[in-house]
């Protein structure tokens, strides 16, 4: 299991505007490297990322060959009602990884 | 009043101090982009390796089942202060080690296997215990054991090597703040081991940097854990004394 860093608040307030921060360890081989031998490096990216508040997709995206290992992401949500925040990796390799995170809305 | 003269002596050592520091973090030299990644912990990626240094910092390990934590306690008041002094002198092997082969040896010591240099637990670990001393001045041990090999550090420093027959000193004293290819030169202080190094995309140890700029120059790397690599990074943190610590650093 990769790690992961997950940086949101706890609590927030009906309607109120939340960031939330993101950083995984993924080495995000671009496919195009070639090792000291000359044997190209077969493709390990993270394909895709999304965030579901009570299973429902607030934010998703697409990653591809040029974003650099560890990805961040950081994107806003509104706060609606008291739930789960669950947040998803899919990419080479069958690699699948789901953290969740709880927030009380007030 | 006899208090006066030591006191306006102070001021006046301090701000002939200011003005003459002319020293400077490889965090002034980088982009605002590079500084916003080390400023902030929620976007800094070092922050993966000590988030799983402080894992294993309370997970038991080898076969006495004990964790750091079982001796060390809470690392943010009995690991603060200790990476601005390393290395340290080890009286039983009679020269100085680095922190990570401090951690290794402590493993070793309650029967765990040592990780190795540049290892992921290694790194996690010693990331952990630096960041419990961030923002405290360097203080290099005043030893008088560690005279001899700080001083072959200095010369080290100070000595050509490799094809391209360049000293460390020729680029991080008389260039620092010139230009190597699109790249700054550095000053060269080891403010923030060990680094998230763009380049690398990972972690990595001050000496993983030493061998890098050596084979930069064409020359032959020392090995991890040598004597000379442990020497040099006396020489610097000498030369650093006083810098605060920013551990873990972000560079490019």
């Amino acid at each position: 299991m990769a790690r992961a860093l997950i940086t949101m608040p706890t609590t927030a307030r009906r309607g109120e505007v939340i960031e939330i921060r993101t950083l995984i360890n993924h080495p995000m081989e671009t496919g195009y490297r070639r090792d000291s031998d000359g044997t190209l490096q077969p493709r390990d990216i993270l394909r895709r990322f999304s965030c579901r508040y009570d299973g429902e997709i607030v934010f998703s995206a697409e990653l591809h060959a040029a974003i650099a290992a560890n990805p961040y992401i950081g994107f806003f949500t509104v706060a609606v009602a008291s739930g789960v925040l669950s947040f998803s990796w899919e990419g080479d390799n069958g690699f699948a990884q789901t953290e969740s995170r709880t927030i009380t809305v007030t | 009043m006899r208090a006066r003269p030591a006191l306006i002596a102070a001021l006046l050592l301090s701000a002939c101090a200011t003005q003459v520091d002319t020293r400077r973090s490889g965090l002034e030299f980088m982009s605002p982009s590079t500084h916003a990644l080390q400023r902030d912990d929620t976007q800094n990626p070092a922050m993966l390796w000590v988030q799983d240094g402080a894992a294993l910092w309370s997970r038991a390990a080898g076969t006495t089942g004990q964790s750091c934590a079982d001796c060390h306690g809470d690392a943010g008041m009995s690991m603060r202060g200790v990476a601005v002094r390393y290395p340290s002198f080890d009286a039983a092997l009679g020269r100085p080690v680095g922190l990570g082969e401090r951690i290794a040896q402590c493993r070793v010591r309650q029967r765990a296997p040592a990780p190795a240099p540049e290892s992921q637990e290694r790194l996690a670990l010693e990331a952990f215990v630096a960041m419990q001393s961030r923002g405290l001045p360097i203080a290099p041990d005043d030893d008088a054991r560690l005279a001899p090999f700080r001083e072959r550090g200095r010369r080290l420093y100070e000595q050509h090597i490799g094809q391209l027959d360049l000293s460390c000193a020729q680029c991080h004293e008389a260039l620092a703040g010139g230009r190597l290819g699109g790249s700054i030169i550095p000053q060269g202080h080891p403010t923030g081991y060990p680094i998230y190094r763009l380049e690398w995309q990972a972690l990595g140890s001050l000496q993983r940097r030493l061998r890098n700029c050596m084979s930069g120059v064409r020359a032959e790397p020392y090995a991890y854990g040598s004597i000379e690599l442990i020497e040099l990074e006396l020489h610097l943190m000498q030369r650093s004394r006083g810098m605060p610590l920013e551990t873990p650093a972000v560079r490019p």
